[in-house]
């Protein structure tokens, strides 16, 4: 049986009569780097409020590293915490900052010395000791927030939305940054963040929490290409649902009937029916885009918008019924990227593996 | 930028010129003139004589007046000392209820000022005074139940609690009964500041404290009290400053033996007419007051430097 870090087990958390986590169960390996994704109010901060104990659970258990942590005070759970907006000590230097926590275990002052140095070029900050927070920029506060936790050399750490009040381009430098060095000190890392594409970036795996419940668990790769539901799959990346009934089940297709008049043939997943209402889910950046119909099922439309961004062309189709299905091209260079204006007649195609069908 | 500048100190001394002006002819020469009469000397009927003598500042170093200096600081300190382990939990409490309450809590914590300040020491009187309420209780009901409990079991201790609750408790005209009419009187002052470092400080932070492996006790002295501190500086000072100067609570509450030096400085403006001394005993506590302050609130300005 594999060590998890951290476990989670039918974990519910109310205030009144708010439930904030409904029967969470989660089991994080040692040394992994796994997201908590969800947006706000889904309950991905709760849950890392009562790992680190700050909440006690109402049902169900914790365990850290195996251990029961019931009625363990935060001050004695072996995880520390990257706060949203870092909740530094005003009143302390930054090399006061780093080493409280040593100095609350009673380390001697010597090795706290060592260690906060350490950590402190850990985090690339060295030369800022005797700085106090609110001279510092933002990045550099969030450094001091990591290794004020990181020194400690914790079993797990948790991030809540570390990133969240950084500017896009220092945050994209952060992501990586973070990574390496999860990497390089081998802690498991929990980390909650709303931005489905830090937690793409980031993490071995993802769970994605909407209402309080936990979803979908997978490696990035498994949120994004096999969704469980809609709410993921609407949730990571952008998705066109297409809402039909199922009219034919084969070997492994499916035929489903959208709005009445269109029909798609779409891969099956396990135990679809004839006659099943589910919804057809398909990225925009996997359709491709014909002005003639390439083949029987090429679904025609025309074109309603067409979006320049840079590094890819969006275009808005209206197809038959109406319905408008977002299509991504990628700018593969000048002239080499089929240029479709607006009203122009398309034709819509795309691997019948790209798209999937969800019952939920 | 010279011009500018010149433009902008003309505009800034017409607006506070009317509050400079009222410090000046209101505070400023008042003062100047009781630092005046303080060299002066009582004229045969109450009035300033205007012969220059150093003599009502060497009658304050009289063991009387020494030892009413000493009572009036204790007695100030033991107030705003009881003020403060009153207050800032209290502070502390108002602060953590929900947001809806709390503004209700702190006008409830000062419905008590609606009254005259008066009316409300004489009802301490009414409490504390030998026939007073504690004591009608003390030697009323008290003692029945004990002479009761007596006759029902007898104890070999109950003949010294008799003797004790036959007699009313000297509560009125102790140092005790001014303390407690101080605190009070000015508790609030002690709260509000009090309870506006603490609704400022970041709830996080304590989180961040009991993160960093510290337990209750010791979140509260790394963190808590450290931030609150410029609060406590100032819900001192406002309680500290009218206790020393404070005339009517010792005089209502602590009788004849409990003299402050605001009773002193009363007696010799009011009663024996003598304006130079009194003048004098006023410069003093005004000149102690404000060193006082001074030091105390280079030790809040220097905690805000640090913060800063």
């Amino acid at each position: 049986m594999p060590e998890y870090a951290v476990e989670l087990r039918g974990v519910s958390k109310s205030f009144g009569p708010v439930v904030a986590v409904h029967d969470v169960t989660l089991a994080v390996r040692e040394g992994e780097f796994f997201a908590l994704l969800g947006p706000s109010g889904c309950g991905k901060t709760t849950t890392l409020r009562l790992i680190a104990g700050f909440e006690q659970p109402t049902s169900g258990e914790i365990y850290i590293a195996g251990q029961p942590q019931r009625e363990i005070p935060p001050y004695r759970r072996p995880v520390n915490t990257v706060f949203q907006n870092y909740a530094l000590f005003p009143h302390m230097t930054v090399y006061e900052n780093v080493a409280f926590g040593l100095q609350m275990q009673r380390v001697p002052r010597a090795e706290i010395r060592r260690r906060v140095e350490e950590a402190l070029e850990m985090v690339r900050l060295p030369g800022l000791e005797d700085r106090r927070p609110r001279e510092l920029s933002g990045g550099q506060q969030q450094r001091v927030a990591l290794a004020r936790a990181l020194v400690n050399r914790p079993r797990v750490l948790l991030l809540d939305e570390p990133l969240g009040a950084l500017d896009q381009k220092l945050r994209k430098a952060m992501q990586l940054e973070l990574k390496a060095l999860q990497h390089r000190v081998g802690i498991t890392f929990i980390y909650v963040t709303h931005d489905q594409e830090e937690a793409l970036t980031m993490s071995d795996r993802i769970a994605v929490m909407n209402q309080g419940r936990v979803l979908q668990v997978g490696t990035p790769e498994e949120v994004y290409e096999r969704p469980a539901d809609r709410f993921v799959a609407d949730f990571i990346g952008e998705t066109n649902l297409l809402e039909g009934l199922v009219t034919e089940v084969q070997a492994d297709r499916a035929t489903v009937r959208v709005n009445g008049t269109l029909t798609l043939q779409v891969g099956a997943t396990e135990g679809i029916a004839t006659g099943q209402a589910v919804a057809v889910a398909i990225r925009p950046e996997k359709i491709a885009l014909h002005s003639q119909p390439p083949g029987p099922y090429a679904i025609p439309g025309v074109v309603h918008e067409v979006v320049y961004s840079g590094a890819d062309i969006r275009y808005l189709v209206r197809l038959t019924d109406q319905t408008l299905i977002q299509v991504r091209l990628q700018n593969m260079g000048n002239g080499s990227t089929p240029h479709f204006p607006r009203e122009e007649r398309v034709y819509l195609t795309w691997r019948p593996d790209a798209a999937r069908l969800l019952t939920a | 930028m010279a011009f500018h500048l010149r433009r902008d100190t003309a505009r800034l001394l017409a607006l506070i010129s009317p509050s400079l002006t009222w410090l000046v002819v209101f505070f400023l020469l008042p003062l100047l003139i009781v630092f005046a009469i303080s060299f002066g000397q009582r004229g045969p009927y109450g009035g300033i004589r205007w012969d220059l003598t150093l003599a009502n500042y060497a009658r304050l170093l009289d063991p009387l007046y020494l030892r009413i200096f000493a009572r009036t600081l204790a007695i100030s300190l033991a107030t705003t000392g009881i003020s403060l382990l009153i207050g800032y939990p209290m502070a502390f409490f108002i602060a953590t209820r929900p947001r809806r309450w709390r503004n209700g809590l702190l006008i409830l914590l000062t419905i008590p000022f609606w009254t005259n300040f008066l009316v409300r020491t004489y009802a301490w009187l009414l409490i504390l005074r030998d026939n007073g309420l504690i004591n009608l209780f003390w030697t009323g009901a008290v003692h029945t139940t004990i002479q009761q409990l007596a006759a029902w079991f007898p104890l070999p201790w109950w003949d010294e609690l008799l003797r004790a609750t036959a007699e009313p408790l000297r509560l009125f005209g102790t140092d005790g009964a001014v303390i407690l009419g101080l605190v009070y009187g000015w508790l609030p002052d002690m709260v509000l500041p009090c309870y506006a470092a603490v609704e400022r400080l970041d709830p996080r932070l304590v989180e961040a404290a009991q993160d960093l492996y510290a337990n209750r006790v010791r979140a509260f002295w790394r963190v808590v009290f450290p931030l609150t501190r410029s609060g406590i500086i100032v819900g001192s000072i406002l309680v500290f400053v009218p206790c020393v100067g404070a005339y009517v609570t010792p005089d209502l509450l602590g009788g004849a033996r409990t003299m402050m030096i605001g009773n002193v400085i009363y007696s010799q403006f009011m009663m024996v007419r003598d304006y130079p001394f009194g003048s004098a005993l006023s410069f003093v506590l005004m000149a102690l007051m404000l060193m006082g302050t001074m030091i105390y609130f280079r030790l809040g300005a220097e905690e805000e430097r640090r913060l800063a």
